[in-house]
Formats: structure tokens, sequence, C-alpha cells
């Protein structure tokens, strides 16, 4: 199992679940982070974090630490 | 009148329906209860004139974020006549996803598809009939920037209006349809307005709903662990099953009914890929960022403009020369002027004109000398000075308008999140502060973007830090008097540095802030990066004229009211007798300003001025009334202490403020810790209003204190590290003995956190 942090610029994976709880999980489910969701990394900030992802066909970005709470398949 | 809410996804095209809507009718308004700024138009172009309500730009109706429930509190307790769902139909997928939640209200809806041509311009197609049919109700494809079909989605909106409409929802047929649908018959029951609205939320465990109706939302979650959750699979996560549910359906039913002409891959680079690739680019992003900021303030403040005065020494030289001609003063000054300049000069030569006129017309009708004064010193005068700094205000907005409208703000708070998260808040609290260059007043309104309320009160209050446009007059006026007086520097930088310094202020408040009064975690940065285009004409001319009529209506309202009070408090003595501008120093305002100048002396503008050094104790306290007072005052006082200016130098603040300078005697170092006071103090009576209502009454107190507090620090701090450089090291002892005192406290703080989190 990798998470949504882990992966590098390029990269692409399948979401499977999201941890945590609260505020943070639920905008995640909001902005479209649900499982099935395809997630491409697409860059990082210049200073490494937050980072960028292409998901349902538009951009998002959060925080590493976010992204970490983010379960992914890589394809 | 029929009400008719406009909801939406940030970034839909939302604001620009709206305008395109209700034209310039526009007003802003209070939420009942809440105070936040609601926008209220009026469409009159169709049978019957309708109020249309702009709600705040949300992706869900999740009871996390302020905006959230607040457009969720409106659409339940006011109940408007209809909802328009504006959907970006570049972006479908995630905008249906509030469609699925607002259309299980019992409220008419109707959806505007927004952006087609884009899809059009891609080759994509979205196929209207079907997707309405599917959704159930009209779905009218409009283009809101080119104000395309809009009169066509009225039309469908008051067809809709005409039957009432009863919520449905995509959640029927998920796992927790039965759930969903047997809570809902339990609070039809009760009475219970839109039912199958709260039904769902409290399926989802929502916060708000479980606390209105904790019987039935254990029935619910005992109905769910009874009849929903299999061995092999448990659905009490309903917050996470709902979301995942109204997506998939979005995904089959919805979505699919959109036709892309080319497959999509992600290596194909878009053109707002293309640019991001620059403009965020590992190395380049934040260099490129500091330098857009530089030429924004190059572009409204330089007297000489792309440099080219100092490129081409005799051009420089030529404009340097003394001429008779009004137009070589209002173009060329150390070499071309920049835009804002010539703006600001030529709306300066006009007040100046019509000042002379008014003084000629009363001299001839031979009227008393306290009228002549009155009327052109104390009332024109006072707006003159003020509203000729207008024109570079509303360039300085027109700039960041364009930097937020064209998608590049959201780029930089990315860039620099990283960074503001050192200083214990998140990138969205970038926002904010830097529309608090243009007014503190909707920057700190926007801070409810914010989703923690420690971080958001922080930010609230160093807000008035990022100096805003009315405080560009004082930073303008010293900063020219002192090259004028010194002969020393030059404006450019001494104003750039100033804006440093109230940023780097704000920042270090904010770091002291969130270690001990307002400690906490960084809130989450989860955002949604636009795709980059070019910002609207007429929404940029509508902003700023919105911008326009709120500094004109203040600068004829409380500043040319207090102009005339203080006009007559420097013009007549104790026992009402009017004394002129020759009996300054026996006056009123003399007297309280002698009173209070003491208390100045550790910021350099106190006593140590002696006897003038009054006026700037003065202007200091009228700063508190709207900061654009400061230079009206010093104009007033000027002439009042017998400044014999000529008629070009009456033009602009610079000189009035380098007289006072020679009157006064003060040094360059007591010059900049007046700008740096002025900068950092309690801001004008709008900002403290606005900060009130945002902060609350019990904690705005503190919010007060702090601001005296961090104004006569700072400022005192730049004055006596400028005029003895030697104190420098007792300030470092200083910062290092409170950082020091800081860094224990929060260590006891969080063993005492973690010992409770133990327990």
């Amino acid at each position: 199992m990798s998470l949504l942090s882990d992966l590098k610029v390029g990269e692409k994976g399948k979401v499977v679940a999201v941890r945590g709880e609260g505020a943070i999980r639920r905008r995640l489910f909001d902005m479209g982070i649900t499982p099935g969701a395809e997630v491409y990394l697409r860059k990082k900030a210049p200073l490494g974090d937050p980072i960028e992802i292409a998901i349902r066909g538009y951009e998002l970005t959060l925080r590493k630490s976010e992204a970490a709470q983010v379960e992914i398949q890589m394809y | 009148m029929l009400t008719f809410a406009l909801a939406g996804n940030p970034n839909s095209g939302k604001t620009t329906l709206f305008n395109a809507l209700t034209g310039s009718t526009a007003h802003v308004g209070n939420w009942p209860g809440v105070t936040v700024d609601k926008r209220v138009g009026t469409y009159k172009k169709g049978e019957q004139p309708v109020e249309i309500v702009d709600l705040p730009g949300i992706y869900s109706l999740s009871p996390y974020t302020p905006e959230e429930v607040i457009a969720r509190n409106f659409v339940l307790n006011e109940k408007p006549d209809c909802i328009i769902n504006i959907v970006d139909a570049t972006n479908l997928e995630r905008n249906l996803y509030l469609t699925t939640q607002l259309m299980e209200l019992d409220i008419p809806m109707i959806v505007a598809l927004n952006m087609t041509d884009v899809l059009d311009a891609r080759g994509d197609t979205i196929d209207v009939r079907t997707l309405e049919k599917r959704i159930g109700f009209s779905v009218v494809e409009i283009s809101a920037l080119k104000e395309t079909n809009v009169d066509e989605l009225m039309k469908k909106a008051l067809i809709a209006v005409k039957t009432p409409r009863v919520g449905s929802t995509v959640l029927k047929d998920s796992l927790l349809g039965s759930a969903i649908a047997n809570a809902e018959i339990a609070l039809k029951l009760k009475g219970v307005n839109a039912p199958l609205f709260h039904a769902v939320k409290l399926v989802e465990k929502d916060e708000i709903e479980v606390a209105t109706h904790p019987a039935e939302a254990s029935a619910v979650e005992a109905f769910i662990e009874e009849n929903v959750c299999t061995e092999k699979h448990c659905a009490c996560d309903t917050e996470a099953e709902i979301a995942d549910a109204r997506y998939k359906y979005i995904t089959a039913h919805f979505s699919s009914t959109l036709t892309r002409a080319r497959k999509h891959s992600y290596d194909e680079l878009s053109k707002s890929d293309k640019v991001d690739k620059v403009l965020t680019h590992k190395w380049a992003g934040i260099p490129i960022f500091l330098v857009i900021l530089f030429a924004i303030f190059h572009v409204t403040f330089s007297e000489n403009f792309l440099y080219l005065g100092s490129m081409i020494p005799a051009f420089g030289e030529w404009c340097g020369a003394e001429s008779e001609s009004v137009w070589k003063g209002i173009f060329f000054a150390g070499g071309l002027n920049s835009p804002g300049v010539i703006l600001f000069n030529a709306l300066d030569w006009l007040t100046g004109k019509i000042g002379e006129g008014l003084a000629l017309g009363l001299e001839g009708l031979n009227a008393n000398p306290a009228v002549i004064g009155l009327v052109c010193d104390g009332v024109w005068g006072g707006i003159a000075s003020v509203l000729s700094f207008l024109p570079q205000i509303l360039v300085l907005f027109l700039m960041f308008s364009i930097l937020e409208d064209s998608g590049y703000m959201a780029r930089v708070a990315f860039m620099l999140d990283r960074i503001f998260r050192r200083f214990g808040v998140s990138g969205r609290a970038f926002m904010p502060m830097i529309m608090g260059f243009g007014c503190s007043v909707p920057a700190m309104i926007n801070t409810r973007t914010m989703v923690d309320e420690k971080e958001r009160e922080a930010t609230v209050r160093v807000i008035p830090f990022f100096s805003c446009g009315a405080k560009m007059p004082i930073l303008l006026a010293v900063a020219g008097a002192i090259v004028q007086a010194f002969g020393v520097g030059n404006a450019d930088v001494i104003t750039y540095s100033m804006y440093v310094l109230g940023v780097a202020t704000a920042l270090l408040s904010l770091l002291v802030m969130r270690n001990t009064t307002k400690r906490g975690e960084v809130s989450p940065f989860i955002m949604e990066l636009p795709i980059y285009h070019m910002p609207g004409f007429k929404n940029l001319m509508l902003h700023l004229w919105d911008k326009a009529k709120h500094f004109i209506h203040k600068a004829f309202t409380i500043i040319l009211a207090s102009c005339i009070v203080i006009w007559f408090l420097s013009n007549f003595t104790w026992d009402w007798s009017f004394v002129g501008e020759d009996g300054m120093d026996t006056s009123i305002l003399a007297s309280i300003g002698k009173l209070i100048q003491p208390i100045f002396t550790p910021l350099g503008f106190g006593s140590q001025l002696g006897e003038n050094g009054w006026v700037f104790a003065v202007a200091a306290i009228t700063g508190l009334i709207a900061k654009e007072d400061v230079i009206a005052t010093f104009g007033t006082l000027a002439l009042s202490l017998g400044a014999v200016l000529t008629e070009t130098q009456l033009e602009g603040g610079v000189d009035q403020v380098a007289f006072l300078i020679q009157a006064t005697n003060a040094t360059v170092p007591a010059l900049i810790a007046f700008i740096a006071f002025n900068m950092l103090t309690i801001p004008c009576f709008a900002a403290v209003a606005t900060a009130k209502g945002e902060i609350g009454e019990g904690k705005f107190k503190w919010t007060l204190l702090f601001w005296i507090v961090v104004s006569f620090l700072v400022s005192s701090m730049v004055y006596t590290i400028g005029e003895w450089a030697w104190t420098a090291a007792i300030w470092a002892v200083a910062v290092a003995a409170v950082t020091v005192g800081i860094a224990l406290y929060n260590k006891v703080m969080d063993k005492k956190e973690r010992a409770l989190l133990k327990k």
C-alpha cells in the first residue's frame, strides 16, 4: 500500500481509502478524493511542499502531510 | 419580489454571472444574524424584477467552513424562490458534487452550465438534453463572460419557479438509501422542513444535524449497524460512503454525457500548464513573484518609469529641469512618470485649479475670512489631498484584481505555503494579507476562508500591517518630503522598504501569537488551482468602480467631517474666538497636541521636536479616524503654521510635510518612525469596526492593545536604532530574551498538552 505523499512527479495512482477524521478528511472527499478516483502528481511547489495533483479533470493542491492520509494503489 | 440564490463552486464564474445579471445594481448588505457581506442585486431585464443573491463560493454543504454554513443557512432559512446552480462545464464532476447536495432541498432549481465556449474550443461536447433528463431539471448552457444565453437562463428559471419542487437525491439506490428514506419519514413526521436534505445530513453524521435531532441520529446509527452493515463491509463510516456514492453516481450518470474530442493524457500540456511551468518553476517561481510585486509598485509609484531617466541621462536632465508647462509637470519628473504618478499629477492639478477658483470666487464676494478659510483650507483642502491619491489606489487595486482573476494568486499561495506555515498560518492566509495592501476591510472579511479560528484571529490582527491604500499617502508624502528636505535616498526605496517592514512585523507578530496566545496546529491547505485565463475587462472595471465609490464616499463623509472639525479646532481657541492662521499655536488643537506630544518622545516625534512638534502628534491622532486624514491634517496644519507655498508646491502632500520638517527639525529616523507608527497602530474606524465584527467583542480589546503595543515597540526601535546605531545591541538582547522565553513557554505547554492527551 502506498500513500499519495509517496508519489513522484509524473506518477499515477488510484485512491483506495482516506484515513483520519473530521474536517480535513471531509474536505478531501468534497474535493473528489474518493475511492476509485485516479490521481496524477503534476508537480511539487518550489520548496518541495505542497504538491499539485490532477484529479477528476482539475488541479488540486494539498500538503504532503494531508496527502499522507490518502492510501493509493500505484499503477 | 422573487428571490433567486446563485450557488456554485469558487471559480465557476459565479461573480461574473452575478454582474451580468444585475449590471451595476449590486450593493453589499449584511447577512441576517451573521456579519458576512453578501451581494444582492436586481435583475431587471425580464417581465418582472428579480432579486439575485450571490452566495459565497462553496464546494459542499459540509458543516466545517464558515462560508458553507452561511450558504446552507441561507438556502434553508431564507428559502429563495429558486436556486441557480452555476456549474463549470470544464470541471463537470466536481461541480456537480455540490449540485447533488443542493437538489436534495425542496426548492426549484436550475443549472447554469457555464464556460461551454471553452469546452467548444477544446472540441469537447456535453449532451445537455440527456444531462437535463437525468438530473431532473433544466440545464441552460451559458457564457457568463460573454453574457450569452443569460436571459434564456432567467426565463427558464421563472418557469421553474411556477411548479413547487420536492427534493430528490442521487443516493436513493446507494447502500445507505434505505437509511436515508427512513430518516426522511421520521423527520417528516416531526414536521421538519426540507426533510430529505436533513435526512441525508443526519445519516452523514453532520455535526449541526446531529445536534438538532439527537434522538433520530442515534436511531439512524442503530438502523445502519443492524440493517446496512454486513460482515464483509461496514457502512458505519457514512461520511465516506455518501461522498463516494455521490461521485460514483455523477461519474456513471452525469459526467458520462461529456464526450472528449481526444483521449486525455496527463503528459499533454494545456496552455495553462505551460504558463504554470514557468510561473511556479522550481527555481524561478519565487523570484518571478518578487519581480511581479516590485513591478506593480513601480507602475503605481515610480517617478522614473522603466528607469528611462537614468538610462538616458540627457532625457533625465530634461525631465528634471524647471518648466512652466503644466503638461511637463504631470508627465515628467526624474524621468517619465509611471501611469500611477501621471494620473495622480493630473487629478492634483485639477483639484488645485478648483481650489484657486473657490478662493477667488469667495474673495470676490467679500466673504468673511473665517468662511474663506473653512471652505478653501478646511473643506476643499482636506478633500483634495485625499482624492489626489485615488488614482494610485485604483491602479494598485487593478493590478491585484488582475492577478487574482487570472488565477495567479492561488499559485502564489501554493508556492508560499511552506514559508507561511513556518509562521503558523496556512498559505490561505496569504490572500487576505495581500488584499490588505488594498484595503483592510475586505481583507479582514476574506479571512473567513480560513478554517481555524485562532489562525483567523491572528491574521485579522496583522492585516493592517500590510499597508493599505489609505496609508499610502502617508508613505508617499513623508518619503517624498524626506528626499526633498534632506536630499537623501530615493522615495521609491523608502516606500518599498516601509512595505517590507510592515510585512516583517506582521510575520513576526504571527509567529509570536501562534506560539503564545494563539497556540495551535496550522490549518489544512487543500485548494483548487484554477486554470489561468484572461481577466474580464468588465468585471475588472466593476470591481474598480466599487472601490472608487467606496473611497469617494468615505472622503465626502467621515473625512470631510473630520477635516471640518480639525480646521475648527485649529482655527479657534478655547474661548471660541477665531484666531485664523497666525494664531495657530493658541488654538484648541495645539493645546491637545502639546498635551499628548510627550508620549511620542521615544518614537522620535514627541517633545524633542520643540514648540511646533505637536503637529505630528495631532496628525497621528486624526489618523485613527481615517489614515487619509494624516496627510490632510498636515496640509491644513502647514498652511495654518504659515507655510508659504507656491502654486506648484501646493500640489500633493510632499511640500506640506517638507515645510513641517523644517518647522520642527524632525530627523530622518523620527520621520521613518512616524511612518512606521501610522502603519502599525490602530487602523481607521472602518477597519476597527470590521475587526470587531470578525473577532468578536470579548477578544477585541486585546486586539486594540496589540496594535498599540506593536506600533510603539517597532517605531521606537526604528527611531533609536536610526538615531544611535549602538542601541541595536540592546534591542538584540531584548529580542533574544523574548525568544528564549517563548521557546521555554512552549516546551512547558507542549509537555502539559501531552500529559493531558495521555489521560
